[in-house]
């Protein structure tokens, strides 16, 4: 791997026994884990090139103990890494060989839910797909749905403000949550935001969601609940190319339609998917969609004809509306499937996630073509085409030498050009390590140290989740000494003191 | 103190390195419309309102990139020539203090947080800024954010500096996401409900699968619900709504040119009268609780949010407002008073010590020599960081 973390700091290592003892003493049974053995499991996250295992576990299950684990790890000058379920894409919470790794999984409480109010109120360590199962016995259910929803903690998509296929119509996590609790590193607890909209004052909430685990950890989590629509169809279009795909995203778009999801498949996506879960896509295409439309049934009829119309003036070659439960699902299976399915066809696959201006799609798609036959290895994709979020799936072979690292410079040339054509390097999986040396690329130095400052705000010593997101962490002091400007006096005629 | 007039991006960056040099205090000021906010104070105010023009406009793609200074009221006719709007639907302040409207300008209303009715189900300014261009307090330019709808790189600076009130920096230039403007909307209003029916009819109605997309109770009393989108769905949301409310009495459906003006009242408190004016974002639960409270004050109030914010005007003695908003979980914002009474009473509302350190040190991130901190914010420009 070609990204390096932190040095690790020998005096912290040397006092490991501390460490756990002290531990031990705040949070008691079987809620510390230090032999080497039982640290295995937890040396990597969903990015599992990236491997280390913990200098120990600790698996608080009160914030209290939240609180009195970063508070001794303050004052001791103790990195700490917060883990929700480890299904990150970016290594967000790959652990540090110095580095208390601090489990969120015990946080397993629905506190509270208000249906009046549309609102529930969970511990971090919920699944995503919990809390829709808490509370859609009365027809209500939590709109971001990313793809690892059975398995990823709401904690953990609050600090990725993770997506999912229908966020283009209800937003990222950031666009449903309305309050946290968040224990910062020196153990101090604060409530940001609530059971209200627009809280008073700075919007800490809004810089929390999606800061990686960086700024503290969230003890509990306020979201939106939604009324289940009432209906959904979907309708599966096959083109000769992306481009006529693309046109075709377009035009919904600009003839006003939103739908629930959009979802675009590659023709080497296309073949992996139906060899593995055998629904029915069409082969003899360039590219599949995949558009969702809900609500009431009336709406969704209407929207499925006007795309199907909208289909056909882009040359769509294939058009097939689900008129069943059981076909939208078909439909879904293979999308669903993409990531195991393409899986298939090589040892190994590294998954991307840039985004970048929709038109620009055909374009982007025929560099990563070049691209591909200059690296040798293959790429299929999906992607969000709705909000232009792609994700290019590289294929290698983790036991040939050289290939990953060969599969990680193309994904870094991926990524360059979704910046170069007006894209960001991610969105939806966050930075974490996997994206932290291409920051330079979409951000100057002074934007970079403007970002850190922040972090500087909320943890000055840097101990939470160091050597994730910032190419380099400067230290505070140095960040915070002013500079002299030079520049002329503009505006000479003003009063001055 | 007089105002200065930047012509460029650059022209603001020099402004603020004079400021920091002179030692000077400065308010960044957009349109001026809602200068009436917050304390009487006597500082340097460095216009926005120079910094015009659209950069960047593709329909396709839903996002609008514009200099900070560009009037709302251009935006709003740009967007709508492409059948698109601003889905947290910002509102020029300037009527509510006896002003004309028109001044208000983009950077103005992302800056204040602005968002109309729409807000319960569409989201604020927050939700809807991309990535801005800033100079902070440090007479640093920084760029933060993006121009695609779906970003996570780096922090949410975006989030930040909506609702910042220009105590962060002066944003330049700025992407916002637009949407599609619904084909039809559609308003349907029950009279007569009091304060606690109204609050749980427009609870049922925002919980249904009539996708209700605003829910307000104008000052006349009348509660009103808005369906919007292709007239099919909305057909068919409007005939399924008096069956999900049918307990709650008649509704009737408003005509659109006579709806437009009811959800302008009830969401912007602009036509209750009286010297003081409130803004209160609550719990929606709450809602009924606190109204029996500030009645006997002589309030007169609307709801907007589904209940969640409440419009109210009163007379006099305007503190227990704030209390009784506190007490039931909620928040109050001093919108419009008299200047005695800005200058006791803090225009937004304190925040817990803890939160309050804490966002002093994340302005002084930001503005390190407190340029931004003018006494229009009582209470909050002494904290400062350690
Ligand atoms: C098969 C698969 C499909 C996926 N599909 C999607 C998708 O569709 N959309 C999408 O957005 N993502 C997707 N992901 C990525 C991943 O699931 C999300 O990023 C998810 O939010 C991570 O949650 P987690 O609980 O596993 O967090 P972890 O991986 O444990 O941690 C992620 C980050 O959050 C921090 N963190 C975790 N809990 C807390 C807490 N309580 N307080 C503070 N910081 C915390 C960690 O330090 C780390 O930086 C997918 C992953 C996989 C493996
Ligand atoms: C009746 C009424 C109700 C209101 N309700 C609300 C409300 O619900 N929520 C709310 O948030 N506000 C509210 N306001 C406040 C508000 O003051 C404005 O009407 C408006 O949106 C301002 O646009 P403007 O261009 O005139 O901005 P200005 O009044 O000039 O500025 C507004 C704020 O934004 C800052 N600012 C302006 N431009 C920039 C820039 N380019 N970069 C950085 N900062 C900048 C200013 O420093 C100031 O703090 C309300 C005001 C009124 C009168």
């Amino acid at each position: 791997m070609s990204i390096t973390m932190p040095v690790p700091d020998i005096a912290t290592l040397q006092k490991r026994e501390a460490i756990i003892a002290a531990m031990r003493a705040i949070v008691p049974g079987d809620g510390v884990i230090d032999e080497i053995d039982a640290l295995r499991p937890y040396e990597s996250d969903g990015l599992t090139a990236y491997r280390q295992p913990p200098m120990l576990v600790v698996l608080p299950d009160t914030v209290e103990q939240v609180s009195a684990v970063l508070r001794w790890c303050h004052s001791e000058g103790v990195k700490v890494v917060p883990r929700g379920s480890g299904t990150s894409l970016s290594g967000g919470a790959l652990p540090l060989a110095d580095a208390v790794l601090l489990g969120m999984g015990k946080f397993k409480k629905v506190i509270e839910i208000d249906y009046d109010e549309r609102i529930a109120i969970v511990q971090p360590g919920v699944t995503n797909l919990a809390i829709t199962q808490a509370v859609e016995g009365r027809g209500f259910y939590y709109a971001p749905d990313p793809s690892s929803q059975i398995a990823c903690s709401i904690g953990g998509n609050v600090a990725e403000n993770s997506g999912g296929v229908h966020c283009l119509k209800y937003g990222l996590t950031t666009n449903n949550v309305l309050g946290v609790e968040l224990v910062l590193m020196d153990g101090e607890i604060v409530r940001l935001g609530g059971r209200h909209l627009d809280p008073a004052g700075l919007d800490l909430l809004g810089v929390v969601v999606g800061s990686e685990g960086l700024l503290g950890v969230v003890t509990e989590v306020t979201v939106r609940i939604l009324p289940k629509p009432q209906t959904a169809r979907a309708i599966l279009l096959g083109f000769p190319d992306a481009e006529r795909a693309g046109a075709c995203v377009a035009q919904v778009i600009a003839e006003g339609i939103i739908p629930a999801g959009m979802e675009m498949m590659d023709k080497p996506a296309i073949h992996a998917a139906e060899a593995f879960v055998k629904v029915g896509y069409p082969l003899d295409v360039g590219a599949l969609l995949i558009v969702e439309l809900d609500g009431p049934a009336a709406e969704c009829d209407h929207l499925i004809e006007e795309i199907d119309r909208i289909a056909a003036e882009n040359g769509a070659l294939t058009r097939r509306v689900s008129n069943n439960e059981q076909e939208r699902l078909a439909f879904w299976a293979g999308r669903k499937a993409a990531f195991p399915a393409v899986g298939r066809l090589a040892p190994d696959y590294y998954c991307m996630d840039g985004t970048i201006p929709r038109r620009r799609l055909p374009d982007v798609l025929r560099r990563m073509e070049e691209l591909s036959t200059h690296y040798g290895l293959g790429v299929a994709n999906v992607f969000h085409a709705g909000d232009g979020n792609l994700h290019p799936l590289i294929l290698y072979d983790a036991n040939q030498p050289g290939q990953l690292d060969k599969a990680e410079e193309f994904g870094n040339d991926i990524l360059r050009l979704c910046v170069e054509v007006g894209g960001v390097l991610t969105g939806e999986h966050g930075v974490g390590v996997e994206k932290r040396d291409l920051m330079p690329e979409m951000f100057s130095e002074t934007d970079l140290n403007q970002q850190q400052r922040l972090k500087c705000a909320f943890d000055p010593l840097l101990l939470l989740n160091p050597g994730k997101v910032f190419p380099r962490l400067h230290r505070c002091a140095e960040l915070g000494r002013v500079h002299v400007h030079g520049g002329q006096l503009r505006f000479p005629d003003i009063p001055r003191f | 103190m007089s105002d200065i007039k930047p012509q460029s991006a650059q022209d603001v960056c020099d402004a603020l390195a004079d400021a920091k040099r002179d030692g000077v205090r400065v308010e960044i000021r957009g349109g001026g419309s809602k200068a009436l906010i917050g304390a009487p104070r006597d500082v340097r105010v460095i216009s926005l309102a120079a910094i015009t023009g659209v950069v960047d406009y593709d329909p396709a793609e839903l996002v609008l990139t514009v200099r900070a200074g560009t009037p709302l009221a251009e935006i709003e006719a740009l967007v709508a020539s492409e059948r698109q709007m601003l889905a947290f639907e910002p509102f020029d302040h300037g009527p509510i203090f006896g002003e004309a409207s028109g001044k208000a300008t983009i950077g103005g209303v992302i800056a204040a947080g602005v968002a109309g009715s729409g807000r319960v189900t569409a989201g604020s300014a927050r939700d809807h800024l991309l990535g801005f261009t800033a100079v902070s307090g440090r007479a640093e330019t920084f760029v933060a954010g993006g121009k695609v709808v779906k970003n996570v790189t780096g922090f949410d600076l975006s989030k930040l500096f909506a609702g910042s009130w220009g105590r962060l920096g002066a944003i330049t230039e700025l992407t916002v996401k637009v949407l599609p403007r619904p084909r039809v909307s559609a308003t349907l209003a029950i009279e007569g409900l009091d304060c606690r029916a109204s609050c749980s009819a427009m609870a049922s109605a925002l919980g249904s699968h009539a996708e209700v997309s605003a829910a307000a109770r104008h000052p006349d009393g009348t509660t009103l619900f808005r369906v919007t989108g292709f007239e099919p769905s909305v057909e068919a949301r409007c005939a399924m709504l008096p069956q999900l409310l049918g307990g709650h009495g008649a509704m009737e459906r408003i005509d659109p040119t006579v709806a437009d003006a009811l959800w302008r009242d009830a969401g912007t408190g602009v036509s209750l009268h009286g010297e003081v004016l409130w803004c209160l974002h609550v719990p929606p639960g709450r809602t009924p609780e606190i109204i029996e409270k500030i009645e006997p004050l002589g309030a007169r109030w609307s709801l907007d949010w589904g209940g969640g914010r409440i419009w109210a005007a009163v007379d006099s003695d305007a503190a227990p407002v704030r209390a009784i908003a506190q007490a039931a979980g909620g928040q109050a914002m001093l919108i419009r008073a008299p200047s005695e009474m800005r200058s006791t009473l803090s225009a937004h509302h304190p925040r817990p010590s803890g939160v309050a350190a804490l966002e002093a040190r994340v302005r002084r991130a930001f503005d390190p020599d407190s340029l931004f901190e003018t006494e229009r914010f009582l209470g909050e420009e002494t904290t400062d960081a350690d």
